[in-house]
């Protein structure tokens, strides 16, 4: 166990980005301190540790700031070395980095427009997302979760679609449909939420969905700087 | 050649793209010898479709029948790989490890973007908006390399290192932009140790053999542009 002063980490309840991080501290046993952020009232503290873009997540080790919540997983993984997160083979760590950045880049995108846009673009985006998650199903054959018989980086990168797409899709009432169509990728949701270090580490959804509308009513993108 | 014996490498790729740039300069920097597929411009082949059905993009590497897809992510599987060969991309240290991950992805979702923008712009204004992005996307690089340098020629230090490949790959089309814009990008007064270090970038033998002459890139952004005043840009 480490000193919780050492470790200290700045963030907001409801985003994805910083449970995916909170998510790695548990599964390793990294005791941290955690900082609470006002978004619109960002703390003198988080500009100092990332005056780059100015957002959380923000891991501060030793008094070192690192940003990027994807960033911050690779360095929780090689800086704690218990319970590794990301495979030893670089193949499969290549796959690993793959993935995580599929679900950051592309389906985060298709998943704003489904949230923000409305009519013919809403339709197409929730189409696009759909061919993503069957990519994402199709990875999933065979295996409990995307890292094999645990949870790994690729799950915790990936774990925003199990709680916050559901919070979305009920925010802005679009449905991807993902437990009618795939198979592997349901299954694997309900295995991800029942994880221990997972379900107890979930913004409360009620809140969520209202914070979503709100979001939506606003047209607000600072959700989706996040990272 | 170094590394895994017998194993056979290939790398899908255009000579013109800085994405796959990075792959190439990866690989010399490690003494990896591989199979470069071309790729031609406007097409895209069986074996590239097939090896990158998500993305459908170039650097594709093929490593024992195996690909791996996304420039940054080849860069550090082959850093991985051929550890013994040639000295580290990544840093030994976690923190500055971190450092270089975190500008990489910076240099992906800002800088590029805007570089590319310039060129892409409809019109006079996005044009003006992107170049604005892209100089300060440039300032903040010049803070970073003058903290993570810590006075050396490199962001990896005494030798080029995952971030500057990351960025280096693309002082081609850097160069190109200046010249077909009547502009400095890395100005000797506002960036004057990203101007040293794309020298010394450039210098370096294995490097030098990568990045295409900027002429070329500056005839074929005009055909570009020509092709995207006439339809939508699409990826």
């Amino acid at each position: 166990m480490v000193a919780s002063a050492a470790v200290r980490l700045f963030g907001m309840w409801a985003s994805p980005a910083v449970r995916r991080v909170e998510w790695a501290l548990k599964l390793k046993g990294i005791e941290y301190e955690y900082i609470e952020e006002d978004l619109s009232n960002k703390s003198s503290s988080l500009l100092e540790f990332n005056p780059i873009n100015k957002q959380v997540p923000v891991l501060v080790h030793n008094c070192n700031p690192i940003v990027e919540s994807l960033v911050i997983l690779e360095y929780i993984d090689e800086t704690w070395k218990d319970n590794p997160i990301l495979p030893v083979d670089p193949l499969e760590r290549a796959k690993a980095r793959f993935w995580a950045t599929f679900v950051d880049v592309k389906c985060r995108e298709e998943s704003r427009k489904a949230f923000f846009m409305e009519g013919e673009e809403k339709e197409k985006a929730i189409e696009n997302l759909q061919v993503q998650l069957k990519a994402l199903d199709e990875e999933l054959e065979g295996k409990k979760f995307f890292s094999g018989d645990h949870i790994g980086y690729t799950d915790l990168a990936v774990g925003w679609m199990t709680f916050w797409l559901g919070v979305a899709e009920e925010a802005a009432g679009f449905k991807a449909n993902y437990d009618v169509k795939f198979p592997n990728f349901s299954r694997w949701i309900k295995d991800f939420l029942a994880e221990p270090v997972i379900k107890d580490n979930l913004p409360p959804r009620e809140k969520t969905v209202e914070f979503f509308r709100a979001f939506k009513q606003l047209g607000s993108c600072t959700k989706v700087n996040q990272k | 050649m170094a590394g895994s014996g017998n194993s056979e490498v290939k790398l899908l790729g255009a000579w013109a793209s800085p994405y796959v740039a990075r792959a190439r300069i990866a690989l010399n920097l490690k003494e990896v010898q591989y199979e470069f597929l071309e790729e031609q411009f406007g097409t895209k082949s069986e074996l590239l479709l097939k090896s990158n059905p998500i993305y459908k993009k170039i650097p594709v590497l093929i490593h024992d029948d195996k690909p791996i897809c996304e420039s940054l992510i080849i860069v550090q599987y082959i850093d991985e790989v051929w550890v013994s060969s040639g000295p580290a991309l990544m840093p030994a240290d976690a923190y500055d490890r971190a450092l270089h991950r975190f500008w990489a992805v910076y240099i992906d979702d800002k800088f590029v973007p805007a570089l590319f923008g310039m060129m892409r712009a409809p019109t006079e204004e996005a044009k003006a908006e992107s170049k604005e992005q892209a100089l300060a996307s440039l300032q903040l690089l010049e803070e970073a390399f003058g903290k993570i340098s810590k006075g050396k020629p490199f962001f990896g230090g005494d030798t080029i290192g995952y971030l500057d490949v990351a960025l280096g790959a693309f002082v081609g089309w850097m160069k190109a932009f200046e010249e077909m814009n009547g502009f400095k990008l890395l100005d000797d007064a506002k960036t004057p140790l990203l101007c040293a270090w794309a020298e010394n970038f450039c210098n370096n033998e294995v490097v030098g053999a990568v990045i295409p002459e900027t002429a070329k890139l500056v005839e074929l952004a005009k055909v570009m542009q020509a092709r995207f005043k006439s339809a939508p840009p699409a990826n």
